[in-house]
């Protein structure tokens, strides 16, 4: 098994190798997912904490149910509303949790590197599911197996990223895997919504969409982040939609089977038309959502793993 | 006071920026004769071929007192200087509250007695530095003011700042500017790049600075102020500082020492004792400003020395507390410029001891016959690894924890009064 990570707080960290080999475990989990009896028993007797300083919905429900369907103890913890509120800071929070000994934690925070931080200061394996403007790895690998399984491939394609891409984790954790991956790169925005340095990272950068589209494999849409947005980066969301907007005239200059992506939850009208999104000869942002349980499945499960490992060395007093 | 000889010492002098072996003869808290042979009685030391230069005088220190003495006390902060070779501290009003009342300056002054090492105070532009009225500056100025500054706060009004520095040319006093334009800073953490840009860290352009610069330039020109930029840190900056000093203005520049010897990828992952105001640069950008800093345009180093607790530093990146203590690093620090930055001692002291020193009107910085005996015996070359917890500072937050440094103070003196060391 070539996965060595002891926490997945990033794409950074992971080689190739450690991608494909949980992209293949997830095809497994996909195949359970459909079945009535959905059980494994990889994470039997082990805790599972979400803990989400941001609000969620979606990705929290998917780790919960990804922890659940492999046999973990899963408990919620709603940050956002608790202890941080009466002034305890990250760290104690994360101490005063680790002291209850659970072996899965994952956190969602609103500043980049908050994450990292926590992992140094906890026993248990660590699974980033969004720090701030920094990574979102689950997303970024849920995607690509999306894209494997759509394209039949995960290298070698022309992906376009579209919108607001300065302040999207999930934009940055796409550009490390896919760029790993070996596959041709654009991003498309308006300059506000481009990250400084851009020019820089080996990608290709466009402001006319249609250009920008033009034979794409992959069209991957953003949400327009209105709660991180301080004012002020585009004039209206009717102009932006104008501009940015994917509708059937834009998506025609992509490759005729071009498929479409989408993180949600979606803005229809502001970022993408509600027909292209509910197109089921093009859109894959259903199948986004189910890869997501599969993957998260699959990380925990490689991550549990390799914590076993780890205890079993400890126990056996193995210095490593 | 019975005489020092100090013989067989490296002489570094800024002023004549000569580096060569000497003696220096020390008597009544002067420097009385160089090159002279010892009179009866008087001590010797043998400086074994060691470097003896002007104190230090470190423009831009945070004390914590008032308000907070956990992070730095006077008594703390003139240990740590003493340790580090720094001889005169000139302090900032960013206290809790601000010094920006000949009341509370006066207060400041009684506390810094506590300290082996002068204390010069600088004190608040404006009151509680909020940038609506300005402080008393003539009753703060013969209280013994050396400069005004509200220390990071940008003055954002530009009709006070002009007021305040027409009011303060009548006075020859001396303003501190932050030229870091505010609105553009709001928030920024790092400098924006490849970098920050990857490591998803609110950031700033360089050339929010350029546009504070630009701005207090202009202003400075117009009133005839005198005006000193607090720290420039990128190369964009330095056409408008040079066609400044070209036509004439009374305008110099200083930089820390962080923003010479360190760059933006030095946060590596979120590492918080590197997070400043401005934040750190490019490597090109450092390598410009050490050449700017040999060139003289760039008049001072200094450590910009800011306690944190360790609290304010265990956060996430964007939300800690910025700035790092620097008073017993800034030499070693400076070091690494010398052994491989392309900087001579006489250069390096001329900015870290001369110009601070006639820019504020202070006696020191200078090796010459009459000038006060603040000096200051190192070994540039003796090699260690910091750690961070042996800093007398009462805050331990620095850059350079673990770091392989170069450069040990053997001695420190005051007036002639040995504050740091034994026999070398």
């Amino acid at each position: 098994m070539t996965f060595r990570a002891r926490h997945l707080l990033g794409i950074d960290h992971l080689a190739p190798p450690e991608i494909v080999t949980l992209l293949d475990l997830a095809e497994d989990y996909v195949a359970l997912n459909r079945r009535t009896v959905k059980h494994a028993d990889a994470l039997e007797g082990m805790t599972l904490i979400n803990m989400f300083f941001e609000n969620s919905t979606r990705t929290q429900a998917s780790f919960e149910l990804a922890g659940k369907r492999l046999g973990a103890d899963v408990m919620n913890m709603a940050v956002a509303h608790s202890s941080v509120k009466k002034g305890e800071t990250l760290i104690d929070t994360a101490l005063t949790l680790n002291a209850m000994q659970p072996d899965l934690l994952v956190v969602r925070h609103p500043h980049s590197g908050a994450v990292n931080l926590l992992a140094e200061k906890v026993n248990c394996a660590v699974i980033n599911a969004g720090d701030g403007r920094h990574e979102h790895p689950t997303q970024a690998l849920l995607d690509a197996l999306t894209i494997r399984r759509a394209k039949g491939r995960l290298h070698r394609l022309t992906v376009a990223i579209c919108g607001d891409i300065a302040n999207s984790r999930v934009a940055r954790s796409n550009l490390l895997l896919l760029g790993k991956m070996e596959n041709r790169l654009r991003l498309i925005g308006p300059a506000t919504l481009m990250p400084a340095g851009a020019g820089e990272m080996g990608v290709e950068l466009f402001e006319d969409m249609r250009e920008g589209l033009k034979g794409a494999d992959v069209v991957m849409m953003l949400r327009l982040q209105k709660e991180r947005m301080d004012g002020g980066f585009i004039p209206s969301e009717r102009e932006y939609f104008h501009r940015f907007g994917l509708d059937a005239e834009k998506l025609a200059c992509a490759a005729p089977d071009a498929i479409v992506m989408h993180p949600g939850p979606m803005n229809r009208g502001v970022e993408i038309d509600g027909t292209i999104a509910d197109d089921i000869n093009r859109s894959v942002i259903q199948d986004q959502v189910e890869m997501g349980v599969a993957v998260r499945m699959a990380a925990l499960d490689l991550l549990a793993r390799n914590l076993r490992a780890e205890r079993g060395r400890a126990a056996a007093g193995v210095m490593v | 006071m019975t005489a020092t000889l100090f013989t067989n010492a490296r002489l570094i002098d800024p002023e004549a920026q000569t580096d060569a072996p000497g003696s220096l003869l020390v008597q009544g808290g002067v420097i009385e004769a160089i090159d002279a042979p010892a009179p009866e009685g008087a001590t010797v030391i043998d400086c074994q071929g060691r470097a003896l230069a002007p104190g230090i005088i470190d423009w831009g220190v945070k004390i914590g007192e008032p308000g907070e003495r956990h992070k730095e006390s006077f008594r703390s902060a003139g240990l740590a200087a003493a340790a580090g070779g720094v001889t005169t501290i000139v302090a900032r009003p960013d206290t809790a509250p601000p010094i920006d009342t000949p009341e509370s300056l006066e207060f400041v002054t009684r506390r810094a007695a506590d300290a082996p090492v002068n204390i010069r105070h600088m004190a608040a532009l404006t009151k509680a530095r909020e940038g609506r009225e300005m402080v008393e500056i003539g009753f703060l100025t013969d209280a013994g003011a050396v400069a005004f500054t509200d220390g990071v706060r940008q003055v954002a009004d530009t009709r006070l700042l002009s007021r305040c520095m027409t009011y303060a040319r009548g006075l020859g006093a001396l303003i501190v500017g932050h030229p870091q334009d505010a609105d553009l800073s709001r928030g920024a953490a790092a400098t924006s790049g490849k970098f920050a840009s990857i490591y998803g860290i609110p950031a700033v352009s360089p050339v929010a600075e350029v546009i504070g610069l630009d701005r207090d330039l202009a202003l400075a020109q117009m009133t005839g102020c005198r005006w000193h930029a607090d720290q420039i840190t990128t190369a964009r900056a330095l056409p408008a500082l040079r066609r400044a000093r070209d036509a004439g203005l009374d305008v110099t520049a200083g930089i820390s020492i962080h923003h010479l010897t360190l760059n933006e990828y030095d946060i590596g992952d979120y590492r918080t004792f590197f997070r400043f105001t401005p934040p750190l640069r490019s490597e090109d950008d450092r390598l410009a400003m050490v050449q700017a800093v040999a060139d003289g345009l760039i008049d001072v180093i200094a450590s910009f020395h800011t306690p944190q607790d360790e609290e304010s530093k265990r956060l996430p990146f964007e939300a800690a507390a910025p700035g790092a203590v620097g008073l017993q690093t800034l030499l070693p620090a400076a070091m690494r410029l010398y052994h491989g930055g392309g900087l001579t001692l006489p250069q390096l002291w001329r900015a870290m001891s001369l110009n601070p020193a006639r820019r504020l009107g202070l006696p020191g910085g200078r090796l010459s016959v009459g000038a006060p005996a603040d000096l200051v015996l190192f070994d540039p070359d003796a090699p260690f690894v910091l750690d961070r917890f042996t800093l007398l500072s009462k805050s331990k937050n620095t850059p350079f924890d673990g770091a392989r440094m170069e450069g040990r103070v053997i001695g420190t003196w005051v007036a002639g009064r040995r504050v740091f060391g034994g026999e070398p």
